[in-house]
Parts: structure tokens; sequence; C-alpha cells
């Protein structure tokens, strides 16, 4: 929100770019110490980014964790941890597909077909993440630890429902929701030298990522929910119902982690099954971090695991275990996070070392309180 | 001539941009009660953490008893026979009192706590001194008298033998004032040494042995009472007169802007906070509260702002019943509200100043044009308030944390007074600020009610409410006990009335 | 994003009344607990629900959960928040897997200690030297252990002999000692299916036959915990340090140094959990620990911060775990006693005035007795998420009487306070 100066964006790329190293280091060491050679693992991941494929898979991967990670910082920007984002997908997921799979969709126009299940996809997320956002306002109960208990709900219920005598179909092996009929898709986008398509919904990412941006930055309920996420107390005292925040929020955090499980539905996979990845609200939480709930920063940091992750698949037929990628994704985010703090801490102090400066004035100013 | 207990030579402090402590010199005689005076921000405070291993000088020596040590913990103080009575009480609520006393210095038996031995020490150290202390009670239950005593018997039962002592008449009437110099006497009859802060001059007077008084960070003069006036004390503190807190005529109209009637709280664990509680205030008039901490003042100010629930009683804002209204409405109907903890409820401490402007005024112009914030007009009005108010800051774009806490006080009152409020909440309005911007607070504070403001003042500074106030009610216990006229009322008779002692008085 | 998080809505909750509970009440409570259970068996036929074999299984289940809900104790007993468990729990899995197979179960469960110490130590880097929120740390930890564990696995298990890229080869398990004349006896009593004689006396035997030594340690760890951090001074510390780190500070406590320990403590107990896990199943495999890191959460949240009540909450939650593997009777029978404990809540809860809590829980109560007459059996699916719904229900409905530590979740740092 501050004016942009060489120093400040000097500032805000010390910790992520510190991090990355410090990460790279960590892998390296952790490679050669089990004897195998970092170069192999740098060859392989960027010999695999040549391929067009490569590119599409990772941008395909970073409009979920995009979307995740919106919901999350929703949730972020006014200190609330939605750890559930990942139920809420997921279970999303799930419903909207049998829904879009539904034999009486067929005869509905295309365009009301996948707006339809975008919506059911929506409630449902919202309605989940609702649950711990009620629990909080009424009983003051934890969103973190409700969160944490509705995903394990969330997946029991997904297993219950997903069965060939409920909302699934069983497929040789494979049981799924009913396969969604191509008017219920939406169509992919091409990409030169790659069979595969680019999710034809990175724009609904996109557009999330634009609305986030302009309601924190620009509306008076971004004020309010900033300002609740930095002091509680003093947005009480400025005519914020907190409570009503509260609850706004879960359902908007809810209602985009509705939305994750959408591109790959709708543009890939077309039905749900137990091959949909878990974790994405995770990572969401990871991409938040990284990106500084930043709509930008979130959309680099949301490239930069699609990638990794994309490009890992080569190193286990090159003898490395693909997992290095995911110790060096969690050394990221504990090390950001530090870097993040540090660079916060010396920034309050830097300004009021020239505040003091300025007005050459001896008083103490009272300590921040982290 | 007794020996020296403590002696600081060329103590420096430097935080990032400031200077808190330069070049401070005291010498602290065994066996008395030694007070350093200073306002609010000279650097007292730090310098009491430094002699307490909080934080650590740049440069300076200190000596206890002669010795020179260096203090790398609290831990290291205690050993050195240095004991601290915090401002705010360092207690753990859900620890029993036993347990908080003998924290960090445990009797053992074997391998575990003696309970017995402990239960045994405190027992005799609470009856030698009087202090009625029970170990086995919950801190949670405990009241603010008793919470004080138990921090004094912290210090005692690690063999403190000296004593400091911050601000620790903050939270106390006049009357506990009294008990506690009593026992500060005591202490020093036994040849304890006392530090004691403050910033009361007449308290200062009648209980110190010599006066040692910090200006800007640096020690400028050390007197013995007998020397001095409090009006020569107060030159010393302020390098000038004190302002004055005092109203001139009376711009009292009778219109009646808030009516609050039969107001009743009840707090969650089901006591009766607030009891039956009736006033008016009308424009151009300031109402005072005068009363111990902790006896509704911030559950009343919460109340009519909305942010607590009444459970039974009427609020009107100029005859119009607000009791449904949110905190917001409220706002917007023209209540201004001066929040009593600055830091907590006044200021987004890591956010903008302008965008501290807009807090607390979401919804009001020139901040907003519809749902959406007018970045450019909130930005304009927030340097008519810098400028206006005298808020020093370089430029808007800081965070207020940069500030120092009188001039996030005068943006706060700025940002209050703006869009022509009908009345004014102000609890505390001057509490930890400069004298400066105390001065300049009570200034505006004026200029509103000569412009026909209301005002409810709630403080803990009786010179300030008995100045400041046309009118002064007292509370107790959740109820307004009585009426007293700031004109003839003595802060003596006002501290007897606060306690109920002397609830004919009025 | 400070640690302590909104706290909106906290204040519905009044302070707990002062009301000491004699030991004898939680006794008796438990003999009430088993005679429901015992009735429910008799008139549902369900035997399983107190057989010696369920009692046994539930046991096996419990300890991994009643050791990550000991984790979560030590160190928001020292006010740090420990989500980080699971991920603790998993290279706990690994290490055992990892030294078991070669050198015997005691060197899997030292190993999977070590590691959980380890991540113990990382937990405690990022959250009290470097301030990072609690929160933040602990999700970070849990996508970083399954990562590093499958990394290890496929490293060093892929050609072992009878390992796989996800599992490792077959471990021994730890000795199980059987108590000897009273082992028999007890069945006996139980196969005559006395109302309540017998319930006991299958519960009993459960615990007195083929009890595996892991068992026995962590039982041990229980009651050592309540000494250490009851009954002595480094105990008194370390809970100051999660009641009010600022005044244990100003005695010249070292906040950082207690912290640590409980940090530290927590991932070796974690660590130990996870071993236990691998070790009481044979083997290690790759997803094994299946959330208990967060059902020991859910256990200590349960047990309100109290070693008794975590492995209250371990047990019962460790029951439901047994009861997936014994028939779908006893599973369908846990619905009527899930509704049955609501009854009972709402009737608590009317008595001390709360009257929309007591109205819910008898809805809800209701609803889940209805459901068991209603239906047959219960799917097994919805079984798992027993520990869940049992924990949501308790902090929805009865959270007025949990009390977690004051300054649980808060970044402290030193000289800042005061």
């Amino acid at each position: 929100m501050r004016r942009l100066s060489l120093r400040a964006v000097l500032l805000g790329l010390a910790a992520p770019v510190g991090a990355l190293v410090f990460a790279a280091a960590v892998c390296s060491v952790i490679l050669v110490v089990t004897g195998h050679s970092p170069a192999d693992v740098v060859d392989s991941m960027s010999a695999s980014l040549d391929r067009p494929r490569t590119t599409v898979i990772a941008v395909n991967n970073a409009t979920n964790y995009y979307l995740a990670a919106v919901a999350v910082a929703i949730g972020f920007r006014m200190n609330l941890f939605n750890i559930g984002v990942d139920g809420q997908y997921r279970l999303a997921a799930m419903l909207s597909a049998a829904l879009a799979g539904a034999s009486f969709m067929d005869g509905l126009p295309s365009v009301l077909r996948v707006a339809l299940t975008m919506i059911a996809a929506v409630l449902v997320g919202a309605f989940w993440a609702g649950i711990a956002g009620f629990l909080k306002v009424t009983r003051g109960v934890s969103e973190v630890i409700s969160t944490i208990m509705l995903n394990a709900i969330a997946t029991a219920l997904v297993a219950f429902l997903l069965n060939p005598n409920r909302l699934a179909v069983l497929e040789g092996n494979d049981i799924h929701t009913p396969t969604i009929t191509s008017g219920g898709q939406v169509p992919g986008i091409p990409y030169s030298g790659s069979s595969t398509e680019v999710h034809g919904l990175i724009l609904v990412a996109v557009a999330i990522g634009v609305l986030y941006w302009f309601v924190l930055a620009r509306t008076r309920f971004g004020f309010d929910l900033k300002a609740t996420g930095l002091s509680e107390s003093a947005a009480v005292a400025s005519g914020v119902s907190v409570k009503k925040m509260v609850l706004a929020s879960m359902l908007l955090s809810g209602a985009v982690a509705g939305l994750v499980g959408m591109p790959e539905l709708l543009g890939g996979a077309h039905s749900y099954s137990l091959n949909f990845p878990p974790g994405i609200g995770f990572i969401g939480i990871a991409v938040a971090l990284l990106g500084r709930n930043h709509p930008i920063g979130m959309a680099f940091a949301a490239l930069l695991w699609g990638y990794l992750d994309a490009s890992s698949n080569g190193l286990d037929v090159a003898g490395i275990p693909k997992e290095i990628v995911a110790i060096m994704q969690g050394v990221i985010v504990l090390s950001v996070v530090v870097a993040y703090e540090l660079v916060r801490r010396y920034r309050v102090r830097l300004e009021q070392r020239e505040v003091g400066k300025a007005l050459g004035t001896i008083k103490v100013p009272e300590v921040v309180g982290s | 001539m007794s020996s020296i207990a403590v002696e600081l030579t060329g103590i420096t402090k430097r935080f990032p941009g400031v200077v808190a402590n330069a070049d401070v010199n005291i010498a602290v005689r065994a066996g008395t009660v030694h007070a350093i005076v200073g306002e609010n921000g000279a650097g007292k405070s730090t310098l009491m953490k430094i002699l307490y291993g909080m934080q650590r000088p740049d440069e300076g020596t200190i000596k206890v008893d002669g010795a020179e040590v260096a203090f790398h913990s609290p831990a290291d103080a205690i050993k050195a026979g240095i004991g601290m009575v915090h401002q705010h009480f360092m207690l753990a609520d859900n620890l029993t009192v036993l347990e908080n006393v003998v924290l960090g210095n445990e009797p053992r038996a074997g391998g575990r706590l003696d309970f017995r031995a402990a239960r045994a020490r405190i027992k005799e150290i609470s009856d030698r001194y009087g202090l009625g202390v029970e170990p086995n009670r919950l801190v949670d239950d405990l009241g603010v008298g008793e919470r004080q005593r138990v921090e004094i018997l912290k210090v005692l039962y690690r063999g403190a033998r000296i004593l400091i002592l911050d601000e620790p008449t903050a939270v106390l009437v006049p009357q506990e004032v009294d008990e506690l110099f009593g026992n500060l006497r005591e202490l020093k009859a036994e040849g304890l040494t006392i530090l004691f802060i403050s910033h009361k001059l007449d308290e200062v007077l009648s209980v110190a042995d010599e006066i040692t008084v910090i200006r800007r960070g640096t020690t400028v003069a050390t007197v013995s009472p007998a020397e001095v006036t409090a009006r020569r004390l107060a030159e010393l503190m302020v390098g000038s007169a004190l302002p004055v807190p005092e109203l001139r005529e009376s711009t009292v109209t009778d219109t009646t802007v808030l009516d609050v009637a039969g107001l009743t709280v009840t707090s969650a664990d089901g006591r009766t906070v607030l009891d039956d509680v009736s006033f008016t205030i009308n424009a151009g008039e300031v109402l005072g509260i005068a009363g111990v901490e902790g006896n509704g003042q911030a559950e009343l100010v919460e109340a009519l702002m909305g942010i607590r629930p009444l459970s039974a009683g009427t609020v009107k804002l100029r005859g119009k019943d607000i009791n449904r209204m949110s905190t917001r409405d409220r706002r917007d109907a023209g209540v201004a509200y001066i929040p009593e903890d600055r830091h907590r409820q006044g200021v987004l401490l890591e956010a903008t100043l302008w965008e501290n402007r807009i807090l607390g005024h979401q919804t009001k112009k020139p901040n907003v044009r519809g749902p959406l914030i007018d970045r450019r007009a909130a930005k304009a009005d927030t340097q008519r308030i810098v400028d206006q108010y005298d808020v020093r800051t370089p430029s808007i774009d800081v965070f207020a944390a940069a500030l120092s806490g009188g001039n996030q006080q005068k943006l706060i009152v700025g940002r209050e007074m703006s869009g022509n409020p009908v009345l004014l909440i102000a609890s505390h309005p001057t509490r930890g600020v400069d004298v400066g911007a105390q001065a300049a607070i009570w200034e505006h504070i004026r200029r509103a009610r000569a412009e026909h403001l209301a005002v409810l003042l709630i403080s803990a500074d009786l010179d300030e409410l008995i100045g400041m106030s046309d009118r002064l009610a007292v509370i107790l216990r959740g109820r307004l006990v009585s009426y007293c006229d700031p004109k003839t009322v003595t802060p003596e008779d006002l501290g007897s009335a606060m306690t109920g002692a002397g609830e004919e008085v009025a | 994003m400070s640690g302590g998080g909104l706290s909106v809505g906290v204040e519905t909750a009044p302070t707990p009344r002062k009301r000491r509970i004699r030991p004898g009440a939680y006794w008796l409570a438990a003999l009430g607990a088993i005679a429901v259970i015992a009735l429910v068996r008799v008139l549902t036929g369900a035997t399983d629900l107190t057989s010696r074999g369920t009692v046994q299984a539930a046991l096996t289940a419990a300890v991994p959960i009643a050791l990550a809900a000991l984790g979560g104790l030590w160190s928001e007993r020292a006010g740090v928040v420990n989500i980080g468990l699971e991920g603790m729990m998993v290279l706990g899995t690994w290490g055992a897997g990892f030294a078991a197979y070669q050198w015997g179960p005691w060197a899997g469960v030292f190993f999977g200690l070590v590691l959980g110490t380890l991540a113990g130590l990382l937990h405690a880097l990022a959250t009290v030297t470097f301030g990072v929120d609690h929160i933040i740390s602990g999700v970070a930890i849990n996508l970083l252990a399954p990562g590093l564990a499958l990394f290890l696995s496929k490293l060093y298990f892929t050609n072992a002999p009878g390992g796989g890229q996800k599992q490792s080869p077959p471990l021994t398990d730890a000795p199980h000692v059987t108590i000897p004349l009273l082992s028999p006896g007890l069945r006996s009593v139980e196969d005559r299916h006395w109302w309540l004689v017998s319930d006991v006396a299958g519960l009993l035997g459960g615990l007195v036959t083929s009890v595996s030594l892991l068992t026995i340690i962590a039982a041990l760890l229980v009651i050592g915990s309540v000494f250490v951090l009851w009954r002595t001074p480094f105990g008194l510390r370390l809970r100051s340090c999660g009641e009010a780190p600022v005044a244990a500070e100003s005695l010249g406590v070292n906040v950082y140094l207690y912290k640590y320990a409980a940090v530290i403590a927590s991932g070796a107990f974690a660590g130990l959990g996870g071993a236990f896990l691998a070790i009481s199943s044979s083997q290690f495999r790759d997803g094994q620990t299946g959330g208990r890191g967060f059902i020991g959460l859910a256990a200590m949240i349960f047990g309100n911060w109290r070693p008794g009540g975590l492995a209250a909450g371990a047990g019962l939650f460790g029951y439901t775990d047994a009861m997936q593997l014994r028939g779908s009777d006893a599973v369908h029978a846990l619905l009527l006693l899930l509704g049955i404990a609501l009854l009972v809540l709402a009737v608590v809860q009317f008595l001390s005035g709360h009257r929309v809590i007591a109205a819910v829980a008898a809805v809800l109560g209701i609803g889940f007795a209805w459901w068991f007459f209603a239906t047959d059996a219960l799917p097994p699916e919805l079984v798992g998420a027993a520990p869940y719904v049992v924990t949501l229900l308790v902090l929805a409905l009865a959270a007025q009487r949990l009390r977690m530590p004051k300054a649980d979740g808060q970044i402290y740092r030193r000289g800042e306070g005061g």
C-alpha cells in the first residue's frame, strides 16, 4: 500500500530469494550425503522444462495451487487460519462432480451446466468452511482445530459417498463419479507442441486474483478485513463487527476453496475419483506464505510450485527419489517465513530510526508487539 | 551517612533512532527510599529495566554495594539482591499464589518441589510484613491490592535488599497509597533500600528521602524533599512549568446529547459489572467519571460504544434510542471515541498514518465513496490532521508504530474530532503521553467543548478530572455513587468517594 | 500474522467456576460410562463392545494417539502450539522401520525417538528463536516430513529384503506380557455375559493379557509427565512459560530454554508414537500415521490439556478405531452410545443454565439415537470420522469447561514484554 522505492522492492525480494537459495543449498547437501549429484537433479529438472508438456502441466498445477492460495490468503489477511481448504476443496469437487455427471444435466445448455457445477462447488466449499466460521463466532472454537477436524470428516464423507451404491460408478477397478459428458466440460487452451491443453478455467483463477486484489486494496470491506487482521481490538473499536467479518471471510475462503478442483474436474479428469490430488489445500498455505498473500506474489509462487512438481516426475527415472522436491518445498516454506519475519523486524526498526532522525527526537518509540 | 547500595554511572542506552538514556548518574544510599521522577517517556522505565537486567546498557557501569556488576538477565539482578515490582503485574493467573511466588527459586526435596516448605516460608513472610497473602489461592481470584501484595512478597521471598517499585500507585486510590507507603517505611526500617519510580510529585515528596529527576533521558538533579517544592520539581522535570488542566467559563447548554438510564451490564461469568447507571450529558458539557480502575469504567465505555451488550437500560443520543445500534452505526450517528489503550484499540501499529486516519471512519467522507476507499481524499485529510494537530512525523506514509505515544494520540484525537461529532467518549486521553501532547490534547477538548461537543471523560488522573470536568460522577463497583462539583472538591475527597469510604461526602 | 489468532467469540464462554472435582467423581463417571456401555451391549447383543479382544485392539490403537497427545501437552503447556505432531510422527515411523528391521525393535524405538526429537528441535528453532507463527511452522513440518520419509524410504527400503519403495521390510514386534492366573480367570467371567460384571472382566482382561511392553512404557510416560509437569520445579517453570512467559522471565526463568525443552520433548513423544505405531504393526508404510498426530491433538484438547484427560481421550479414540476392526454390530452400537452421551451432556448443560447448548445437544443426541434405531448398520467409512466428530462436539458443546494455557500460541520475545 506504500510508495514503491528501490529499497522497498529489494527488501521485499530479499526474503523469498534468500529462502530459495537456502532451500537449494539444504537439498544439495541432502543429495550429496545420500550419494547423488545435485547437478543431475538440476539437469533433469531443467531438461524437462524444455518439453512443452511440462510447461502445460506446471501451469495447470499452478492454477489449482493459486486458487487454493487465494482461499488461504483471504483468511490469513485477517488472522484466520483456514487449514481446511483441503477438505473444502475435495468435498466440493466430489459433490459438484456428481451433480455435473448426473444424467438430467445432459439436457441443459453447456454454459448453464458449467455454471451450475461451479456454483455447486462454491456453495459446498463455503458451507464446509462456514461450519468452522459458525463454531468460531458462536462458541469460540479455534478455526485451526475445527478445520483440521473437518478435513478428516470430509475425507470420511468422500469415502462414504464415493461408492457405487451412492454417488459413484464402478468402471473396471476404478470408482469415480459419472463421467461428465462433453456438454458439461470446459474446453482447454491448446499449447503448441503439447497434446495436453492448458485448463480453460485458468481464466477463472486470473479473475479471482484480480477480484482478490480489488476487494482488499480498494473496498471498505477489504479495509475492515485487513484492519481486523492487524489488530482485532482496534477493529472492534473502529466499528468492525468482527463476528460478521469472521463468518464472511470463512465463507469467502471456502467459496474460493470450492473452485480449486474445478479446472481439473471440468478441464481434465471429467470425473471425481480418489486419484484427485490430495493436499492441495496445504500447498495453498505454502504458496500463500511464499507469495505473502499478495495477488501477484502468490501467482509467482504457484508457478514455482507447479513447475517443481511437474518437473520432479523425471527424477525417479534418473534414479533420484523425486521427494527431494517435496523436501525442497518444505524447506522453502520454513525458511521463507523465518526470512519474512527477520525482514519485517528490520523494516520496523529502520523506519523508527528514520523517523527519529527526521524529528531529532529522543523519545522512546514504544515497542511493537509482534 | 550510610553506604551506597546502588550506584549508576554514565549509563547510556540507545534504541534504533533514539537515545533512551544518556549519561545517567544516580547514587542510592542503603536503607533509604530514593525516588526517580520524570514525565512519561523521559526514560525511567528503560533505566529500571537496565538495573533489573532486562536490558543492557550500551555504556556506563552499575555498582551494587560497591562492587561492579554486569547483569545479563533478571536472574543476575535477583542474585545481587535486587527485586522489582512491575507496574503491570507479572503474575500467571492460572497458577496459585504459591506457584507464582516460588517460580524460579523453588525449594526442593529430592527432585520435587517442596510444597510444604514453600507454604511455610510464604506464611512466615506474609505474617512478618502483615501482607495477608494466602498461598493456595489461584491468582485469578485475587483483587488488585492483593495482587500487588503478592508481587511484593515475591520480591521479599527472593531475599531482595533493594526493591524497585515501578509506578506502584498507578492502580491505587489515595487511601491505598497511604497503606503502601506505610509498608514501604516498614521495609526501610528493616534496612531495605527502595527505588520508587513515579511522576506524581506530591507522593514522591511525602515518601522519598532523596529524589532524582530525569528529563529527556538524562539525570538533571538529585534533591532532598525538604529542600524543594512540587513546583520546583515540576520545573526540573519538564524544563518549564507543568501545564494545568482547567476549563474557562462554562459552555454548558440545555440540549441533552447523551441520556443514559438504568444501564446494567452483566459479564460473561454472571457478575453485574454495571448496575443501574443513569446520567445525562448536555452539549458543551464535560462529564468526568472518577473511580478506581476496574470499577466498571471500561464496561461503561464499551456499553456506550455498542461493543458490549446491555442487560437492561436505555442509551439515547440526541433523543434517539441507540440501544440496538452497532458500534459502526453509533459512530455514524456522531459518537467519537478515544479508547483507553492506544496500542490495542486506537491504532493499527503496522499500517500507515493515512490508513489509521480511515480507521473508525470507514463509512465517512472523505475516506470513502460508496463501498470504495478514496485514497486520495483520505491522504489529503490525513495531511490536514497532521498539520492542525501538530503530529510530528516525516510523512503520512510511515507506520503508526514509528511515532511516539504522544504523536499517535494526537493523530487519534484529530481523527476523532473529524466529521463533526456530537459526543466524545474519551478514555484516559492523556495517559502515557508527554506534557506537550497533554497540553495540546486538553486544548483540543476545550475547543471542541466550546463548539458544543458533549464529552464523557474517564481518567485515572484526578487533577485532569477535576480540572477538565464541568461535573464529576464517582463510579464504585459498577454504580454511580455520587456527584461532586469539580470547583470545590479536593483530590483527597474524591479519593474517599472512590473507595466508598466517604459515600456521604459528595 | 500473530500466533494468537482472532479471539472473537471466546468471550461467550464464561470463565469456568472454580469447583474442584474430586478424583472419586472421575472413577464414578467412568464406572457409570461402563455401566451404560454394558447396558447397550446387553440390549444390542454386540458383545464386541466390551470384549477382551476389543480392549486389546483399543489399547494398541490408543498408544500412538496418547503419545502424540503427550507431545501436544508438553509443547502447549509451554505455550507452543504444535500441529506438526503428524509430521513428527511420520518421521518416527520411518526411523523405527529403518532401525528395527536391522537391529531389532528397541533400536527402532530409539531411532524413532531421535528423529522426532530432531523435528521438535526444528519446530523450536522456528517458533522460539525466529518467532515464526506456530501454526505455520507446524504446517511446514507436516509438508516436509512425509516427503523426507518417502525420500529416505525409497533410498533405503527399495532393495532391502521384503521392503519396497513405500514400505520397510517386516519388523519384529516388542515383547508382550500376560499376567498368568488373572488373565484366564477373567476370561471365564467374561464368557458368562453378565451385565456389568462380564463387561468389567472383559475390560480388565484386555488390560492384563498379551500387553505390549511398548504400551506399558507409554502408560509410564503419561504418569511420568504428571509428576514432572506438576510436581517438580522444572515442570512449574515449563508451565509458567505457557501461562505468563513475561512474568517467568522477570523472575529469571530462561523462557527460551524451557520452551526449547518442551518442544523437543514434544517431538520426542511424537516420534516415539510413530515408532510404536510402526513396530506394533510390524512394518513401516508410507502414510501409515493416517492423521494420528491430529487425533492426538484432538485427544489432548478433549482432555483439557491434562494428562489424565488426554489418556481418556486417546482411549476413547483408540476404542472407536478398534471398533472398525470388530464386527459391524459393535460399530452400529456406537451410534446409540454417542446419542446417550449427548443426552447426558444436554442434562449437565441444562443444569448449569446453558439452555441453548443443552437444546442443541439434546437434538443431536436424539438424532444419533434415531439413526441407530432407523438403520441396521453404520457404513464403515464413517467410523473413521468418529474421533473428529466427537472432538468438534466437545469443543462446540462443552467448550466452557476447557481451559488452555493462557499464552498458548502467542509469540514470545525476550525483553519485549512489560
